[in-house]
Order: C-alpha cells, then sequence, then structure tokens
C-alpha cells in the first residue's frame, strides 16, 4: 500500500480502508529504515505528520472528499511549515524554525497530505545536483552513488525512494524537472504565477515556482489542482480562473501537433541517450502525435541570460540572511564586522559565487550592460516560444543531457550550469513545462539502468493541455512502470559522495 | 581685498527632500496596523519582519493617497509606475533592501505655492512624489553620540517597518531658510487637508533633508551643496539652514570651499556638524522588485483621484490673501482649522465681508476662546458675531461696547441686537445729543481746553473719554472728537491770554 500512487491512497483514505494514521505511522518507519541511505528528508516531522493524520481522519470520518487524503507528502526545506526547522539547506538558516505555512503547503494540508519532513535542497535551490547542500548529501534511489539531480533532490529522492507519495518542489531554471528526470518521477513546474510563492524562501524571485513532484502524471494533477490559484498574499500570483486538470487527462495524441526544436538536435548526447529520445519522439507520433520542427533561435542565450536574472535577484533576495534577526550570527567588533563574519561563515561557496555575480552585475555602471541586456533577451526567447506556438501545441525535448551522473563529476560550476541548458528557456519564458519518465540507460559501470526525462512545454496557463498531453505519453509508454528504483539498503554503506 | 570688502552678496540655494508618513489603516506592503508607538515589536507579522519567504503586497489606499497629494499640486501622474528595491545592509532595516521607486515614480513634476509672512508669494517646482516602506527604530547603546559606531548594543522596533512613507523631492528653488520653512509649510497644509497624512512632526511623520549651497547674487552656477539631516521640526529647519548658510559663507568670504557631504543638525548646539562625505556614498544597486507587478493608471483612475478645488488650501489661501487683502497669518490660522474655516464662512454669509469676519472672529473671540477654554463656534454662534460685526459697521455701537457684548453674549446664545434694542445700548452718533455732552465737558474741564487750545494734542483725548464717560459709553468716539474740535476751535477764547501762553 505504501507505494500506491496518491490517488489510489486517499481513494483508500477516503473510503475507510485504511486510516490517515496509519500511513503515516508506516511511512514513518520506512523513512526510519530508508533515510538513512537516501539522506532524502533533513527533518523527519513525525510529530506534525501524525497531528495532521489525525485531523485528516477527523475531517474523512465528518465526510470531507479530501482529493489528498492521507498521502504522505515531502516539502523541499525551502517551504516554510509552522514549528518546523526551515533551513533551505544552509548553515545559516540551519537552526530556523518557520513560524507560519507557505500557502502551497498549507493548501496541501488543507487537501489532506501528511506532511512526513523537509526535504534536502542544494543550497537556497541553487544547484542541479543536490551536492550544494550545506546539511546533508541526498543520493539517487536508482544508484546510491549518483546524486538525484537538483535543487529539489531531496524531495524527488524521496517519491523515487518510497518515502513519500508526492513532493513538493521549486523549480526556478529547472529545479523540479532535472531531479524528476535523474530519479524517474514526474516533477511539473507550473505557470509562472499560478501557485503563490509566499512562504518559498526566494532564490529569484520572478522565475521561482512552486510544483508537484509525483509518481504519475495523474498524481501530479491532483496536486497541482489543490495548490494552484490566486493568493492575496502574493502580489505575482495570477488571478484567474484555475481549469481542474484532473479530471481532464487525455489517453492518447491524436491530433496534437507537437514540436521538435530545431536548435536542441540530439546529436551531441551520448549515443544511447540519444537513442532514447529518438524513441521518445517515435512514441509520441505513435500516440497519434503530429511532429513538427519548430525553431527557438534565442534558447541558446537562456543558460547566460538566467545566470545573470537569476543571481542579481538573489544577491537581494539573500541580503536578510545578515545575523541581525533569525539564523545564524557570527559576532564581530562592529555591525559591519558581525555581516561580513556572518555571511562568510553561513552561505556556502556557490551562493557566494550567485551573490557576487549578481551584486556585480546590478552595479552602477555594469547594470545597462548585464542587467538590462538580460531582459532584453529575456523578453527574446519569450517571444521565439510564442512563435513556436503559433505551430503546435506542445514542445518536447530532454529534460536533461543525460541521465544521473557521479557525485562530484562536475566539478566546474559552468558544467554543472549547463545541466539546466533544456530547462531554463522555459523558465524564463513563464511557461508551464513538466519532466516525464521517457526510458532508461545504463551508462558503463553502472549497477541498473537509469532513468531519463522527457521534459513537454505547452503556452501560458495550459495546464490543463500539459498535463493531459503528458498523461496521455505515460499511458501509451509505460516507462514508469517499467523499472522500478532498487531496494534502497537500511543503512547506508555506500562510497563516492562527498 | 576679502569678499566681503568687496560687497560680494550671495544668496541661498536649497532643495528639500522630505518623507510623509501616509494615513493609512495598514501598513504599505501588509495586514499590519499602521499605528504610531505601541510596546517594541507587537505590531509586526513576518512580510513587515522580512521574514524569509514572506512577500509584500501593495496598500492601494497609499498609492491612492501619493497619487492625490501629487495631482494637488498640478503634478503628472504617469500612465505607468513600478516599485524598485533599493539595496542597502542596515540592521532595521529588515530585508536589507527598502522597497522603493527609483526611475519611474508615481508622480512627476508640480509646483507648491505658498505666502511669507510678508505677504510675498513663492513658490518651488517638485521633481516628484514616489512611494516608499519605512524602516523600524534603532537605539544604539553604549556610545556617547547615540550613533551606531562605537556603541556596544542596539536595540531594535520593526513596529514602523513597512509603513507607508512618501518622499518629495523639490527642486532647487528655495532661496531661504524662511522660504523653505514656508514651502514645508504648505505641503504640511495640503496633505493634512486630504487627509492623505497627519504630518506629525513629533512623531516622525515628516522627517526632512535639504540640500544647501550658496552662490554670488546674480550668478547662474549652482555653489557646491552639503545635505542637511536631522532636522525634527520647522523651527530646525529655519535655524539649520540660517546655519549652514553663514557656515558656507564663511568659507567662502575666506576663501575657502565648500565640502560636499552630509551634515547632521545638532540642535542643542545650534550647528551642523560633519556625518560622511560623499566618497562614502553607497551603489544601491537599485532594480525592479520582481514580487510586485507595475503600477498601472487608466485616465478615469486620475480623474476620480483628482482633489476638488475646494478640497485645497491654496486655493483657500490665494483667495483670503490676493483678493480680501488678509494678513498671511491669519489666512494660514482660518485654512488651518477647518471647523473655524466653515465658521468664518459662516458669518461672510450675513456680514457680505470676509476681512471685517476675519479680523473681528480672530481678535477678541479667539482672544476668549482662549481664556475660556470654549471653541468660537461653540460659544458664538455665526449670527451673534455677524450681528457684532454689523452693529459696529454700521455705527451703531462702538468697539466698546461691542466687546462689552460679546463678553455677554459669550456661551449664551443671546442675540447681541436684541440686547441693543432691548437696553437702548445703541451708540449716540446723533450730532445733536452728542453736542450736549460736549459742552457739558468744555464747561467742567477749562484746563483740559486750555491745554488742547495752547496746542496739547493730548488734552483732547481726554476731554472724548469725558464726554464718552458722560454718554455712558453710547456715544460714537468719532463723532466726539469731530465735535470736540468743532467747538474748542470755532470760539477761540483762550488765544492771546495769559492762561493759554503760560502753558
Amino acid at each position: 500500500m505504501l507505494d500506491a500512487t496518491a490517488v489510489r491512497l486517499a481513494a483508500a483514505v477516503r473510503s475507510r480502508e485504511i486510516s490517515a494514521l496509519e500511513i503515516a505511522e508506516a511511512m514513518l518507519v520506512r523513512v526510519e529504515e530508508r533515510n538513512e541511505a537516501l539522506g532524502a528528508y533533513l527533518t523527519v516531522a513525525g510529530d506534525a505528520a501524525r497531528e495532521q493524520a489525525r485531523r485528516v481522519d477527523e475531517r474523512v470520518a465528518a465526510g470531507e472528499a479530501l482529493p489528498l487524503a492521507g498521502v504522505p507528502l515531502a516539502v523541499k526545506d525551502n517551504m516554510c511549515l509552522t514549528g518546523t526547522r526551515t533551513t533551505c539547506a544552509s548553515k545559516i538558516l540551519a537552526n530556523w524554525v518557520a513560524p507560519y505555512t507557505a500557502t502551497a503547503v498549507a493548501r496541501c494540508l488543507d487537501a489532506g497530505a501528511v506532511p512526513i519532513g523537509k526535504a534536502n535542497l542544494d543550497e537556497f535551490a541553487m544547484g542541479s545536483s543536490c551536492e550544494n547542500s550545506a546539511l546533508l548529501v541526498t543520493r539517487n534511489p536508482w544508484d546510491l552513488s549518483r546524486v538525484p539531480g537538483g535543487s529539489s533532490g531531496g524531495s524527488v529522492s524521496a517519491v523515487s525512494g518510497g518515502i513519500a507519495t508526492i513532493g513538493l518542489g521549486s523549480d526556478t531554471g529547472g529545479s523540479i524537472r532535472e531531479p524528476a528526470a535523474f530519479c524517474g518521477v514526474v516533477g511539473f513546474k507550473p505557470t509562472y504565477g499560478r501557485v503563490s510563492r509566499y512562504g518559498l524562501i526566494a532564490f529569484a524571485s520572478s522565475l521561482d515556482q512552486i510544483g508537484p513532484i509525483a509518481k504519475t502524471v495523474e498524481d501530479a494533477s491532483v496536486v497541482y489542482d489543490a495548490i494552484a490559484g490566486k493568493d492575496p498574499f502574493d502580489a505575482t500570483s495570477v488571478d484567474r480562473p484555475v481549469e481542474a486538470t484532473a479530471g481532464y487527462l487525455r489517453e492518447d495524441l491524436s491530433g496534437v501537433r507537437i514540436g521538435i526544436v530545431r536548435e536542441f538536435g540530439l546529436g551531441e548526447l551520448d549515443p544511447d541517450v540519444r537513442l532514447a529520445y529518438e524513441t521518445a519522439y517515435r512514441d509520441l507520433e505513435r500516440l497519434g502525435a503530429e511532429l513538427v520542427e519548430v525553431s527557438l533561435p534565442t534558447a541558446d542565450y537562456g543558460v547566460a541570460t538566467y545566470y545573470l536574472i537569476a543571481p542579481a535577484e538573489c544577491s537581494s533576495n539573500l541580503a536578510r540572511f545578515d545575523g541581525v534577526r533569525y539564523g545564524l550570527r557570527v559576532d564581530g567588533a562592529d555591525v559591519g564586522a558581525m555581516y561580513e563574519a556572518t555571511r562568510s561563515a553561513g552561505f556556502g561557496p556557490e551562493v557566494k559565487r550567485r551573490i557576487l555575480i549578481g551584486t556585480h552585475a546590478l552595479s552602477s555602471g555594469y547594470y545597462d550592460a548585464y542587467y538590462v541586456r538580460a531582459q532584453k533577451a529575456r523578453t527574446l526567447i519569450a517571444g521565439d516560444f510564442a512563435r513556436a506556438f503559433a505551430r503546435c501545441d506542445a514542445i518536447a525535448c530532454p529534460a536533461a543531457a543525460s541521465a544521473a551522473f557521479r557525485f562530484n563529476a562536475k566539478s566546474d560550476p559552468y558544467s554543472m550550469y549547463l545541466m539546466d541548458y533544456y530547462t531554463i528557456p522555459m523558465s524564463l519564458a513563464g511557461l508551464p513545462s513538466l519532466s516525464v519518465p521517457c526510458g532508461y540507460v545504463t551508462p558503463d559501470g553502472s549497477a541498473g539502468p537509469l532513468p531519463l526525462g522527457l521534459e513537454l512545454t505547452t503556452p501560458l496557463f495550459t495546464e490543463r493541455t500539459l498535463l493531459g498531453l503528458a498523461h496521455a505519453y505515460e499511458r501509451g509508454t509505460l516507462h514508469a512502470q517499467r523499472h522500478a528504483p532498487p531496494e534502497i539498503p537500511a543503512a547506508a554503506s555506500i562510497g563516492g559522495a562527498a | 581685498m576679502s569678499a566681503l570688502e568687496t560687497g560680494v552678496r550671495y544668496e541661498a540655494v536649497i532643495g528639500i527632500e522630505c518623507h510623509v508618513e501616509l494615513k493609512t489603516v495598514s501598513k504599505m506592503f501588509c495586514g499590519c496596523r499602521n499605528a504610531f508607538g505601541g510596546e517594541p515589536n507587537t505590531n509586526v507579522c513576518p512580510v513587515c519582519l522580512g521574514l524569509p519567504g514572506a512577500l509584500p503586497v501593495p496598500n492601494r489606499v497609499a498609492i491612492e493617497h501619493v497619487v492625490r497629494a501629487g495631482l494637488a499640486f498640478g503634478a503628472e501622474i504617469p500612465a505607468f509606475s513600478k516599485f524598485d528595491r533599493k539595496n542597502y545592509f542596515y540592521p532595521d532595516m529588515p530585508k536589507d533592501y527598502q522597497i522603493s521607486q527609483y526611475d519611474m515614480p508615481l508622480t512627476q513634476g508640480g509646483v507648491v505655492e505658498f505666502w511669507l509672512p510678508d505677504g510675498v508669494k513663492g513658490s518651488c517646482r517638485l521633481t516628484r512624489i514616489h512611494l516608499e516602506e519605512d524602516t523600524g527604530k534603532s537605539i544604539h547603546g553604549g556610545s556617547s553620540d547615540g550613533r551606531i559606531a562605537g556603541s556596544a548594543f542596539s536595540l531594535l522596533d520593526f513596529n514602523r517597518a513597512g509603513v507607508p512613507l512618501m518622499e518629495c523631492v523639490s527642486e532647487p528653488d528655495i532661496r531661504s531658510a524662511e522660504e523653505a520653512v514656508a514651502y514645508l509649510d504648505a505641503l504640511k497644509r495640503t496633505f493634512v487637508a486630504l487627509g492623505v497624512s497627519d504630518v506629525k512632526m513629533e512623531e516622525g511623520s515628516l522627517r526632512c533633508d535639504a540640500n544647501v549651497s550658496i552662490r554670488e547674487v546674480g550668478s547662474a552656477e549652482l555653489g557646491t551643496k552639503t545635505e542637511i539631516k536631522n532636522m525634527n521640526s520647522f523651527r530646525s529647519v529655519l535655524r539649520a539652514i540660517q546655519s549652514e548658510t553663514a557656515r558656507q559663507e564663511a568659507i567662502l568670504r575666506d576663501g575657502g570651499r565648500v565640502v560636499q557631504e552630509t551634515r547632521g543638525w545638532d540642535e542643542a548646539a545650534g550647528v551642523t556638524h560633519s556625518m560622511r562625505s560623499k566618497e562614502q556614498a553607497h551603489d544601491y544597486r537599485y532594480f525592479p522588485d520582481p514580487d510586485l507587478a507595475p503600477i498601472e493608471f487608466a485616465a478615469a483612475d486620475i480623474a476620480r483621484l483628482m482633489p476638488r478645488p475646494d478640497e485645497l488650501p491654496q486655493t483657500r489661501l490665494a483667495g483670503l490673501i490676493e483678493q480680501e487683502g488678509l494678513a498671511v497669518a491669519r489666512a494660514h490660522q482660518i485654512v488651518d482649522d477647518a471647523a473655524l474655516a466653515r465658521y468664518v464662512d459662516a458669518v461672510v454669509v450675513a456680514t457680505g465681508s470676509v476681512p471685517a469676519s476675519a479680523s473681528f472672529i480672530l481678535s477678541d473671540p479667539m482672544r476668549l476662546a482662549n481664556e475660556t477654554g470654549r471653541a468660537v463656534y461653540e460659544a458664538l454662534p455665526p449670527n451673534a458675531a455677524a450681528e457684532l460685526i454689523v452693529l459696529a459697521r454700521d455705527g451703531r455701537i462702538n468697539s466698546k461696547t461691542q466687546k462689552a457684548l460679546l463678553e455677554r453674549v459669550w456661551g449664551t446664545n443671546e442675540s447681541p441686537a436684541e440686547i441693543v434694542e432691548r437696553e437702548g445700548l445703541a451708540q449716540v452718533s446723533d450730532r445733536g445729543a452728542v453736542e450736549g455732552f460736549v459742552l457739558e465737558v468744555i464747561a467742567a474741564q477749562e484746563r483740559s481746553v486750555a491745554d488742547f487750545r495752547a496746542g496739547k494734542e493730548t488734552a483732547l483725548k481726554f476731554l472724548v473719554g469725558q464726554v464718552m464717560k458722560a454718554s455712558r459709553g453710547k456715544a460714537d468716539p468719532m463723532v466726539v472728537e469731530a465735535v470736540l474740535r468743532e467747538h474748542l476751535s470755532a470760539r477761540d477764547p483762550g488765544v492771546g491770554t495769559e492762561d493759554g501762553s503760560a502753558t
């Protein structure tokens, strides 16, 4: 039962076949067994889980039809949950307890989900492998010597490794989609503004978006339906009706035109990866879709654009971590020395790198050359997508250029930044985009198969279309069922991680 | 030769930036109350504390207040405006950036008109008014001067953090400390009248900095400016600018150069002192706040927010000062007190004269109001005031009777006109009746008559007083004096007598 989908679990709880508390207790036992190996959770929220499970059982008993009744949830640890430690996987917030709950988390709880714990991430969501966590190593359930991807590595590892049924992640330039691809689960970034960011500790405000991580597209759509919609506490959340998605999932792709991006040629990929994606494209056709070539001529500037805008915003967003009011404080001779000592000790190297890049990009004399030009490039990239969508209903491409890599494989920052080559343009354009399992490769030296993800993207606010297409693909290919991650050892005896 | 010897004259060039806390129910970006004071850190929430993950949501009323403030001075309201982040570290700023407006403020341009006490009208162009959030308050302990440098500890209160603040930036059109105060006074008067702010300087709801330079009179070039901070009252603005212009003039006359810097006003010592020089200025790294959508205004929004002319104090002041010829202080006194202004209006309806009504109301009735602690409009109905004014103007009572009647009807709701009628208090202006009293007094006061005739003009005052006394105060003093002069000069028995030349 613990490995059932969210839809199945919630139905069982609603029909009183099993209680939310029973699920929570069983899941907490499994977390006890597996989390040491996986490193998915920074904080296991046993008390919060039991309390919420009891409340869900009461509400079910009172006749409430909760769509996520009793479903175990992993919350990325950059989202606030009242009374729990919320660390952003940073030393600077290592002991900060949130006094309020993020809107997206609150909506999941209101729909009946049970928070099992706070999941690891790259520090402040900056990274693509989860290796930038200052507090914990998270491993890929498919191969414990490999990274889960990032930055939502903990939530994805938890769902893939069976210690959560659903997860909440945040995606700034691919932080839901890339790890979902690496761990063989569904990761969905809705349109920017669809899901409230209130209570999500900001990395890059104009790009950050919360979204679901799930075993199936249907589960993802149920979570999306629960969390989407205007929030009076987030001025950037969009005030337009949310179309329910869960009841509108398609079974085939007939009549659908899917764009294949000319500039995203598969030629530079490893041959087995390339083969898997070529197969995925043929599967789309087999399911009835018409493939058309589209062009995103400026998408190649995505990574450069992103690494100006996101650091610029983060340099400002992370200023508040100064040792004055909360979090780490390292004393100094005066307030300036205290700031310097606190931030030097509290932030890891990648966070510092981005703060410095962003500070430089915004500074007097460089602002026009960097920040303003990056914003113009962003507008051009969004324009490319708009033109492409005149010719197709959705765009398909790899979610990442490879399967999960080993720890310490990307030694220089730039090669790590390129991991998000296929996900960043969609983030810059604010588009709804997801990764769905699409095949497997078995690289040399790998014990078993490693999953790959197909990224599907549709126009702004067309989440129903996107989830519908992804569901049809998932049903038509059964990649999610073809393999399962191997047994997770009860204790960690694994090398390879830093 | 020094400048002093050559007789070079200097003038001040002053621009003012002032921060005004807006009057709203809630703070700028959260639902906390916008209230002064309170136990430290009790009126706070995740948003105004800048807790991780909290987001700002703009207060619509605050935005509209700023637009109305700008429209009051004829400012342009751009169709598109936005919030920017001003990045710098300071302990009482919760996010270590301030949400403000950089290059697209809510209002641009406009002119503030003001009157100096001598009646001269001045004006100062506004550059812009923009909206931002206030910071918390710091108390630095263990240092001699209360500043953060050298302090042993600091206490922080975030109750004020996030209070909506508008910054009004003027062009350097102001030429004296007196004009600066008149300018600020005009802003204050307008903001209070529109209800956009209470403008309580003692609570820090209006704080201003002045950019001050001096130059030779007639020069078109600007001198090096200093920025003066820490001026906590209109009086300190006046003194600080006077002190700073004198300091700069002394430097120039000694052949020195003014250093561009920020200077703090020391109220107790009455001088400005250097705070930091331009070299230490911050790079604030402004950029558009990605948490807040741009603000857009349609023409209909602006039309709805446009203040009516009768809501604006400067409309009223122009009428009182320029058309009715009222003294500036009196005009301000009326316009600054809405209830008094309504009262004056009601009195004018009956008297038909603004100057007569205003000069009466602002003299004895205001004095009585202060003495008795009762408002004029409570203790003296407008029709009673009007009767007192008209009775005197028509010569039916003299000023002495007017005063006595005022004190008598004060707080009683009685009609002065009826009392005059009933008790026969009407002034005697009839020549015949006055003549009787005059002859009586001339007969009785030989000595004074002789003095007057000998050229002692003051003797006449005494004689007028005697006639008034004889008439029991009812005689019209103007008529009395005229009749007295007539009688004393028509027959002149004393001329050339020993009596007359003896004094």
